[in-house]
């Protein structure tokens, strides 16, 4: 295809992108306003727009967002440190490969927000239990990553380092961390995902604080409108964060 | 212990003092792992038995014991059966929705190009997050959690047939074209068996987003299903029935996933 069809095309599609979600607003403003839809099922766009506003520009989203960004950080630190490290010790002997990489795959296998009654009862209604669930969670897609990462090192270019005498340090260092990384990189963001979503999720389901715990505060309360403009908040906050995330990571990956 | 030390041995171990048990382990790494299961059971059913409250924890012995009261319990297999029944409607809908559109949005490089982000963006989204609405739209009962599970699985599916489609080595197609096959031809006998991989990987994804979407659901709100029964447990302070209830659940959870795989496996072993 010439570059100019090609050009052409990219517009084509990013028009059909745009018409596409502008589509979605007017068919929402249309049921709304004409049609009739009931204002307690879905609220007037404008309405949830006027409330977006006053939830940003009044800062009062503040206390839940530190809440839910705290439990989110602390649960993804520790189970990347923990799961990484695991994944390493693992990782050293083939033997230990084979015992433990299909038994962390089976548990990763169950959907483990089975669990969150338990961890309620373990750790109570604050963050501990949201810290517990989300280290859980995202801990054995870091570790079966790193264990695949560190396990598919190929040999040649351990032998070559060795017979060139690399130490232990610069055999880890310069030739099976960098080998793994990539592997290891997709593993924390399939951790970062799903932390984040079963902490939003247990947030909603049972806690005192948090941005869950508010849209559903809003929701039993029935301000449509106020609750709409929460859950933009929230999109567009993982959105960003998301966003963040993709650029590190391909940032990390030019640098190697 | 004594299997924990064997297989800390590792593989350099076939020393001149090697004993038969260390052998046989390093032989079958199988039974190395059922005995760490074992001793990870066993530690479990020491510390609940001596060191914790027994208002919170349960031993495994006493919770497998349990499991023919959990299954008495008034309601229960009533509350199983129904989350079965929402977890294969739900896959249900998922499939036939999810597939058309994938090959859909696949086949057609246009739609590729210009639905395929849309997808991806609402996949990446929390939709946990607007479970309440769920709730709203279509009630506490059933409906709500076959729904949330639909939206859960479907974007796996999606993403992975158009994935396999992708695939698809280009001049398959134009071969099969240029010796006159039809459409259907094109896809009963090339398009299909090569998808057949990536299908079952979306399946076995869209199963997993099924089971936590629908899990999510009942956990949130229900009257009859699971999520009630285990509420009750836990306010109960019954950790023996909850721990029973949440082994059925993850036994259905495996026993689903396993069905999944093992037809992928079936399904994928002419290539």
């Amino acid at each position: 295809m010439t570059r100019r069809g090609e050009r052409t095309q990219q517009l084509a599609s990013r028009a059909v992108q745009i018409g596409f979600l502008l589509g979605l607003l007017v068919l929402w403003y249309l049921a709304t306003n004409f049609w009739g839809v009931n204002r307690l099922l879905l609220p007037n766009p404008v309405s949830v727009w006027h409330q977006f506003v006053d939830v940003v520009a009044s800062g009062n989203y503040l206390p839940d967002l530190r809440v839910t960004a705290t439990e989110f950080a602390v649960a993804f630190v520790l189970a990347t440190a923990s799961g990484t490290v695991v994944g390493y010790m693992v990782s050293r002997s083939r033997y230990f490969t084979r015992v433990f990489e299909p038994l962390l795959a089976g548990i990763f296998s169950v959907p483990i927000i089975l669990f969150l009654p338990l961890y309620v009862l373990f750790f109570g209604l604050g963050p501990a239990s949201k810290i517990a669930l989300g280290t859980t969670i995202s801990f054995f897609p870091v570790t079966l990553a790193t264990i695949a990462g560190f396990g598919n090192v190929d040999r040649t270019l351990v032998t070559a380092a060795r017979s060139m005498g690399a130490s232990d340090y610069q055999l880890f260092r310069y030739v099976l961390l960098p080998a793994a990384m990539p592997v290891i990189m997709g593993g924390l963001r399939i951790g970062f995902t799903i932390a984040l979503l079963s902490i939003l999720g247990s947030e909603t389901i049972a806690s005192l604080a948090g941005l869950g715990h508010h849209i559903v505060e809003l929701a039993e309360d029935m301000d449509m409108a106020r609750m709409f403009a929460y859950i933009v908040f929230v999109v567009l906050m993982v959105a960003l964060l998301n966003f963040a995330v993709s650029y590190l990571e391909a940032r990390g990956r030019r640098h190697r | 212990m004594t299997v924990l030390r064997a297989a800390s041995a590792g593989p350099h171990a076939n020393g001149a003092n090697t004993r038969p048990l260390r052998k046989f382990l390093l032989r079958h790494p199988g039974v190395a792992r059922l005995g760490v299961v074992v001793v990870l059971l066993i530690i479990w059913e020491i510390c609940a038995r001596w060191f914790m409250d027994p208002l919170f924890v349960a031993p495994p012995s006493r919770v497998f014991t349990s499991l023919g009261a959990v299954w008495a319990t008034e309601g229960v297999p009533a509350a199983l059966r129904i989350t079965l029944f929402e977890l294969a409607i739900a896959f249900a809908i998922a499939v036939a929705v999810g597939l058309p559109v994938g090959l859909a949005i696949g086949l057609q490089p246009f739609a590729r190009r210009s639905l395929m982000p849309i997808v991806l963006l609402v996949y990446g989204l929390p939709q946990i997050t607007i479970l309440p609405l769920f709730i709203l739209f279509f009630g506490i009962g059933p409906p709500s959690k076959i729904a949330f599970g639909v939206t859960h699985g479907i974007f796996p599916i999606v993403i992975t047939v158009v994935a396999g489609v992708q695939n698809l080595k280009p001049i398959l197609l134009t071969s099969a074209r240029s010796m006159g096959a039809s459409r259907w031809q094109m896809l009963r006998y090339v398009i299909f068996p090569h998808m057949i991989p990536s299908f079952f990987a979306g399946m076995r994804l869209g199963m997993s987003g099924v089971l936590l979407g629908v899990l999510l659901a009942e956990l949130y709100v229900s009257t009859a299903g699971i999520g009630y029964f285990t509420q009750m447990f836990t306010q109960n302070f019954d950790p023996t029935k909850l721990f029973g209830l949440i082994a059925m659940l993850a036994a259905m959870a495996i026993v689903l996933n396993e069905i999944v795989r093992r037809a992928e496996n079936h399904f994928s072993r002419w290539r």
